[in-house]
C-alpha cells in the first residue's frame, strides 16, 4: 500500500488549479445575470435618518435599489448568534439586532444600508454612488475598554454598557487564595492584536431564484454550504431547506471567515427573488477588510503564581473581548469556550479562574479567525510561562518541564479532559531539532556582527477536532458538530466519498481518498471525493476547528466499516464461504487460505446486478454513517522560534523556525506539514507584522494591502517541522487535528525570542520595527539608569 | 468602446470592450479565462500576473487598451498540450499549492523570474526567490512550499 494512511501522496486536486481550471464562486456566469453593489454606512454610527434612489433607480442598467426596510417587510430575518453564552450571574447574552440592510442605524464602517442590482458591475457601483443616504451621526467608541467605560456610547439598547455578557470558568476564590500563598507571581497586561483573516479569494455569491419551482440555487464561498442552508432556511426565512440548494464550488482560502453567514449572501438570495434575476457579488479587497469578520482583538490582565520549586500554583485570566457591533454566528463561543478551557495550557494546575466581558464597538463583526480563542488563550500561557522563568532565574525549558502533564486522561479545572499526549517529548525534540544546547554560542557570534540574537519558545495545546454534539449543547451550541459520510461503490468498482467536510485547500480530496485506498487496497485513481453541495451530500457541518480527520474522517470510516461488512457477506455468499474467512486486498475479496477470490469490481457488479445475493440483502452498495465525536482531541506540540535583531532599526529576521507537533495519526505528512507552514506563517504575521487599526471616530486605517501587513515572502523563514505524535484514543484513526495549530502555537514563540534578544519583556504584537526599536531604547535607559 | 486585438495563448482575439476596461476584465469576462484571478485592489496581490509579451505584468492594473496587438499568455497557456511546464509539476511535486487562488499567479510570477535568472546567469537562490515573491500573496502555504517549488523548477529547468 503506497497510497494509504501515512503516505506522501500527491494531490489530486492540483492539476485544476494549476492549469487555470480551478472553479470559484466568481468564475461562474449565469444566463441573465445581474450584479449586486452594496452602499455602505461611511460612518461607524449613525442614524439613517432617509434613503433617496430616485435618481439611482434612473440610472442605465439599474434593476432596483432595495432598502432594509424592504427586507423586513419581506420577513428576511435578522442575523443571529449560534451559540447562547450566559453571563455569570445566569443571565442571558444581550444579542442587539442586527439585519442584512440596515433599517434604522448603522454601528460600523461597511454596514450595509441598500444594495443596487444592475445588468454591470460597473453600472451597480455607479448608482450605488448616487444613493442618497442621510445619517444623524452619533458618538462612536471601538476599543473594548472604552466601550465598557461609564459614559460610553450605548450601541445596543439591549446591551447596557455594551456588555454581551460577564462570563467566568473556573473558582475565583480558590484560586485568589492560591496566588495569595505563591511564592512567586508573574502578571501581564496582554493585548491580543486584532487581525483580519484575508483568505486570498475574496467572499462572492451568485443566487438564482427558479420562479416555477420557488427554489433558489446560491453559490457561495462558503466553509460549511450545509450549515449556510440551515441557517438561511430556518432563521433568516430566504425559502425552506428542500427549495434552497447552496453550493460551495472551488473556494480559495478560510481561515474562519467563510464559515458565517453573511448580509450578502442573504440579500442576493433575497434579490434574485425581487427582480427574477440570478444576483452575482463579490467582494473587493476593500469590501473585505471592511465587512469580513475579524479575530481576536482581547485585552486581558493574567496573573500566575508559583511556589518556591516552580511549580504553578494558580492561574487568574481577565479578559475583555471585543465582538465588534453585531454578534457574528459563533463570536460568542470565540473567547470563552474555545479560549478560557485552554488556560490550563500543557501544566498540571489546580486552579485557574477566568472572567470574560464581550463587548460591542463601533467595529466590524469579531469571530473566529484560525485557532479562535485558543491562539489567545496559548499567548497568555505561554508568554507568561516565558517571563516567569526569566524572573526566577529558570530554564525556560525546565521550568515547563517541571509543570507538564504527564499522566491520561487529565482533568482540567477549566472543562477540558485531555486523552493524550507526551509533552516532554515535544520539547526535546524541538530542542534537538533547534540545536538548543548551541544557542549561547550562537548569540555571542551574532553581538559580534552587532545583532541582538533571541530564542523563545511556545508549548501549545488547543482543544479541536470540534465537538461532541452533547457536550456543546450542554455549553449553549445551537448546532450539533457531528459529521456525515456516505461511500458509495459502483457497479464498476470505482468509490464515491460523499462528505459534509468541505475542502477548501486542505486537501480533502486526495487524504479522504487515501482513507478508503488504505481500508479496501485498492488504487486511488478509481476513488473520488464530493463535497460542497447540499443537492449532493445530503448534510454536514462544515470545516473548522482543524475537524475534517478527526470528525469528518471518522464518519468516512463508519461508513466503511458498513461496506466492508456488506462486501464480506456478499462475497462470503458467492465465494461459498464464511464470512469470517474473508479478506479484502490486492484488488480483490479473497478466501483467506485459498485461491478464491472475487475481483473487487467483481462484488460491486454482484451487488448491482443482484442475481444472487444472500437473504434479505438489499441490492446495492451504498452506506452513509454520521460520526458524533466523544470528546475533543487536543493536538500538542513545542515550537522555538530563534531571531535576530538589528538595534539600529529594530527589524527582526526570524533565523529560524522549529515546530514539533503532536498530531496523532497523520493521514499524509506531506500535507500535515503544508498546514502547519501556513498556520505557522499566520502566527508569524501576528506576532510581526499584523494588526487592524480604526481610528477613534471608528474609521478603518488598515483597509488595504498598502496599510494592512500581509507576510510576504522575505518576511518568513522556511520551517523546520517534526512530529512526534501519541495516538488519540478518542476516534477510530486516532487523529488529532493540525488545521491550525501552527496559528496557534507560533506567535509567543516569536515575542518570547525578541523579548529575549532585546532584553525587555514589554513588547506588544505586532512586534514592528518601530516597537522593536523603542523597547530596545526604553532597555538601554533602564540599564543606564541603574 | 473600443476594438482590441491580441495573441492570446496562441490565439488571435478580439473583442469590442468599453476603453476603460482592464486587462483582467478581457481575460476573465470577455475571454472567460477565469485562471487569472484577482485578489486585491492595489495591484499588491499577484493573483492575476499574465505574461504579455513574454514579461509578467499585474493584468488588474493594465487597460486593455494599453496592450493592445500584444501576445498574452495566461496560466491556462503555459503548459504544452497536455505536458504541464516544468513550473506546474514543480508546484504539484511540492505540495506548493492549497487552496489554489493564489497560484495561477505565483506560477506565471514564477516562469517569469527563472527566465530572467537563467537569461541573465544570476544564481536564483531561496533569498532571491523570496524577494522576487514580493508582489505575490499567498494565505495558504506560509511560501515554505512555494519557495521549494520554484527552486527546484528552476533547477529542472536549467538542465533542460
Amino acid at each position: 500500500m503506497t497510497e494509504g494512511i501515512g503516505a506522501r501522496v500527491l494531490r489530486k486536486e492540483d492539476k485544476r488549479f494549476i492549469t487555470g481550471k480551478g472553479k470559484y464562486t466568481d468564475d461562474i456566469k449565469m444566463e441573465n445575470q445581474a450584479y449586486a453593489a452594496f452602499v455602505r454606512s461611511p460612518h461607524a454610527h449613525a442614524k439613517v435618518t432617509g434613503i433617496n434612489a430616485d435618481a439611482a433607480k434612473a440610472m442605465p442598467g439599474v434593476e432596483a435599489v432595495l432598502t432594509g426596510p424592504e427586507l423586513v417587510a419581506d420577513e428576511i430575518g435578522n442575523i443571529i448568534c449560534g451559540w447562547a453564552v450566559s453571563s455569570k450571574d445566569g443571565s442571558p447574552m444581550n444579542m442587539g439586532a442586527w439585519s442584512a440592510l440596515a433599517t434604522d442605524t448603522v454601528r460600523y464602517v461597511g454596514d450595509a444600508v441598500a444594495v443596487v442590482i444592475a445588468d454591470s458591475i460597473a453600472e451597480a457601483e455607479a448608482a450605488a454612488e448616487a444613493v442618497e443616504v442621510s445619517y444623524e451621526e452619533l458618538p462612536v467608541v471601538v476599543g473594548s475598554v472604552k466601550a465598557l467605560a461609564d459614559g460610553a456610547p450605548q450601541i445596543h439598547e439591549n446591551a447596557p454598557n455594551n456588555m454581551i455578557f460577564d462570563w467566568e470558568i473556573g473558582e475565583e476564590a480558590a484560586t485568589d487564595a492560591a496566588l495569595a500563598g505563591a511564592a512567586h507571581v508573574t502578571k501581564l497586561d496582554i493585548v491580543n492584536n486584532r487581525l483580519s483573516p484575508n483568505a486570498m479569494e475574496p467572499r462572492a455569491a451568485i443566487a438564482t431564484y427558479d420562479e416555477a419551482e420557488e427554489h433558489y440555487t446560491l453559490y457561495t464561498t462558503s466553509q460549511n454550504p450545509h450549515v449556510a442552508r440551515l441557517v438561511l432556511s430556518a432563521f433568516y426565512n430566504v425559502a425552506p431547506e428542500n427549495k434552497l440548494r447552496v453550493i460551495a464550488p472551488d473556494v480559495g482560502g478560510g481561515f474562519g471567515s467563510k464559515i458565517y453567514i453573511y448580509p450578502e449572501e442573504i440579500v442576493c438570495l433575497w434579490a434574485s427573488m425581487k427582480t427574477n434575476r440570478s444576483v452575482k457579488w463579490t467582494s473587493t479587497r476593500a469590501e473585505a477588510f471592511l465587512t469580513d469578520a475579524h479575530g481576536r482583538d482581547h485585552v486581558t490582565t493574567a496573573t500566575m503564581g508559583f511556589d518556591a520549586g516552580g511549580k504553578i500554583v494558580g492561574l487568574k485570566v481577565d479578559t475583555k473581548a471585543n465582538l465588534g457591533a453585531y454578534m457574528s454566528l459563533f463570536s460568542s463561543a470565540t473567547p470563552t469556550y474555545l479560549y478560557a478551557t485552554l488556560l490550563s495550557g500543557q501544566y498540571n494546575i489546580e486552579n485557574v479562574y477566568c472572567n470574560v466581558k464581550a463587548v460591542y464597538t463601533n467595529t466590524v463583526p469579531v469571530d473566529a479567525y484560525r485557532g479562535a480563542g485558543r491562539p489567545e488563550a496559548s499567548y497568555v500561557m505561554e508568554r507568561l510561562m516565558e517571563t516567569a522563568a526569566r524572573e526566577m532565574g529558570m530554564s525556560p525549558a525546565d521550568l515547563r518541564l517541571k509543570n507538564f502533564i504527564t499522566e491520561f486522561p487529565h482533568q482540567t479545572p477549566v472543562i477540558m479532559a485531555y486523552d493524550s499526549g507526551d509533552f516532554a517529548a515535544n520539547q526535546k525534540q524541538a530542542m534537538e531539532a533547534a540545536d538548543y544546547a548551541g544557542f549561547e554560542a550562537r548569540r555571542e557570534e551574532a553581538a559580534k556582527r552587532g545583532k541582538l540574537r533571541g530564542i523563545g519558545f511556545s508549548n501549545y495545546i488547543e482543544a479541536c477536532g470540534i465537538a461532541p454534539s452533547a457536550a456543546v449543547g450542554s455549553l449553549g451550541a445551537g448546532v450539533g458538530l457531528w459529521e456525515s459520510a456516505e461511500v458509495r461503490v459502483n457497479a464498476v468498482g470505482t468509490i464515491e466519498i460523499l462528505t459534509g467536510s468541505h475542502s477548501h485547500g486542505q486537501g480533502h480530496e486526495t487524504t479522504f481518498a487515501q482513507v478508503v485506498a488504505d481500508r479496501f487496497d485498492l488504487p486511488l485513481d478509481g476513488i473520488s471525493v464530493v463535497h460542497g453541495d447540499t443537492d449532493k451530500v445530503q448534510m454536514g457541518m462544515g470545516t473548522y476547528g482543524s475537524r475534517s480527520g478527526a470528525v469528518g474522517m471518522s464518519a468516512i470510516v463508519k461508513a466503511l466499516d458498513k461496506v466492508e461488512a456488506k462486501v464480506k457477506k456478499l462475497a462470503a455468499h458467492t465465494l461459498e464461504a464464511s464470512e469470517d474467512d474473508i479478506v479484502i486486498e490486492g484488488g480483490a475479496v479473497k478466501v483467506a487460505g485459498t485461491d478464491k477470490q472475487m475481483l473487487w469490481h467483481e462484488v460491486g457488479l454482484a451487488a448491482y446486478l443482484a442475481h444472487n445475493l444472500p437473504e434479505g440483502m438489499e441490492p446495492g452498495l451504498k452506506e452513509g454513517a454520521f460520526y458524533d465525536p466523544t470528546n475533543f482531541t487536543f493536538p500538542a506540540g513545542c515550537y522555538i522560534c530563534e531571531v535576530e535583531v538589528d538595534p539600529d532599526t529594530g527589524t527582526t529576521e526570524i533565523v529560524q523556525f522549529v515546530a514539533s507537533d503532536d498530531f496523532g495519526t497523520i493521514v499524509n505528512p506531506m500535507i500535515v506539514e503544508g498546514q502547519v507552514h501556513g498556520g505557522i506563517g499566520q502566527g508569524i504575521g501576528q506576532a510581526l507584522l499584523e494588526g487592524v487599526v480604526y481610528d477613534d471616530a471608528g474609521q478603518l486605517l488598515s483597509g488595504s494591502y498598502m496599510d494592512y501587513t500581509m507576510p510576504r515572502a522575505s518576511d518568513l523563514p522556511s520551517f523546520s517541522v517534526h512530529h512526534q505524535s501519541t495516538v488519540c484514543p478518542g476516534n477510530p484513526m486516532g487523529m488529532k487535528g493540525c488545521g491550525e495549530a501552527g496559528a496557534i502555537g507560533s506567535p509567543p514563540a516569536v515575542i518570547n525570542a525578541i523579548t529575549d534578544a532585546i532584553g525587555n519583556n514589554d513588547l506588544s504584537m505586532p512586534a514592528t520595527p518601530s516597537k522593536v526599536w523603542a523597547a530596545i531604547q526604553a532597555a538601554n535607559a533602564a540599564t543606564a539608569a541603574e | 468602446m473600443t476594438k482590441i486585438s491580441m495573441t492570446v495563448n496562441d490565439k488571435a482575439v478580439s473583442r469590442d470592450v468599453p476603453d476603460n476596461t482592464l486587462l483582467v476584465e478581457f481575460i476573465r469576462e470577455n475571454l472567460r479565462l477565469t485562471g487569472t484571478h484577482v485578489g486585491c485592489d492595489t495591484s499588491q496581490c499577484g493573483a492575476c500576473v499574465v505574461h504579455v509579451d513574454g514579461k509578467a505584468i499585474k493584468s488588474c492594473t493594465t487597460l486593455a487598451a494599453s496592450v493592445d496587438g500584444a501576445t498574452v499568455t495566461t496560466v491556462e497557456g503555459l503548459a504544452n498540450g497536455k505536458e504541464l511546464h516544468p513550473v506546474q509539476q514543480a508546484f504539484k511535486d511540492n505540495h506548493g499549492l492549497q487552496c489554489g487562488f493564489c497560484t495561477p499567479g505565483m506560477i506565471m510570477s514564477a516562469t517569469d523570474m527563472i527566465a530572467r535568472y537563467q537569461a541573465s546567469g544570476e544564481e536564483l537562490t531561496e533569498a532571491a526567490i523570496r524577494h522576487e515573491l514580493e508582489g505575490n500573496i499567498c494565505r495558504c502555504t506560509g511560501y515554505h512550499n512555494i519557495v521549494k517549488s520554484i527552486q527546484d523548477a528552476a533547477a529542472k529547468m536549467a538542465n533542460a
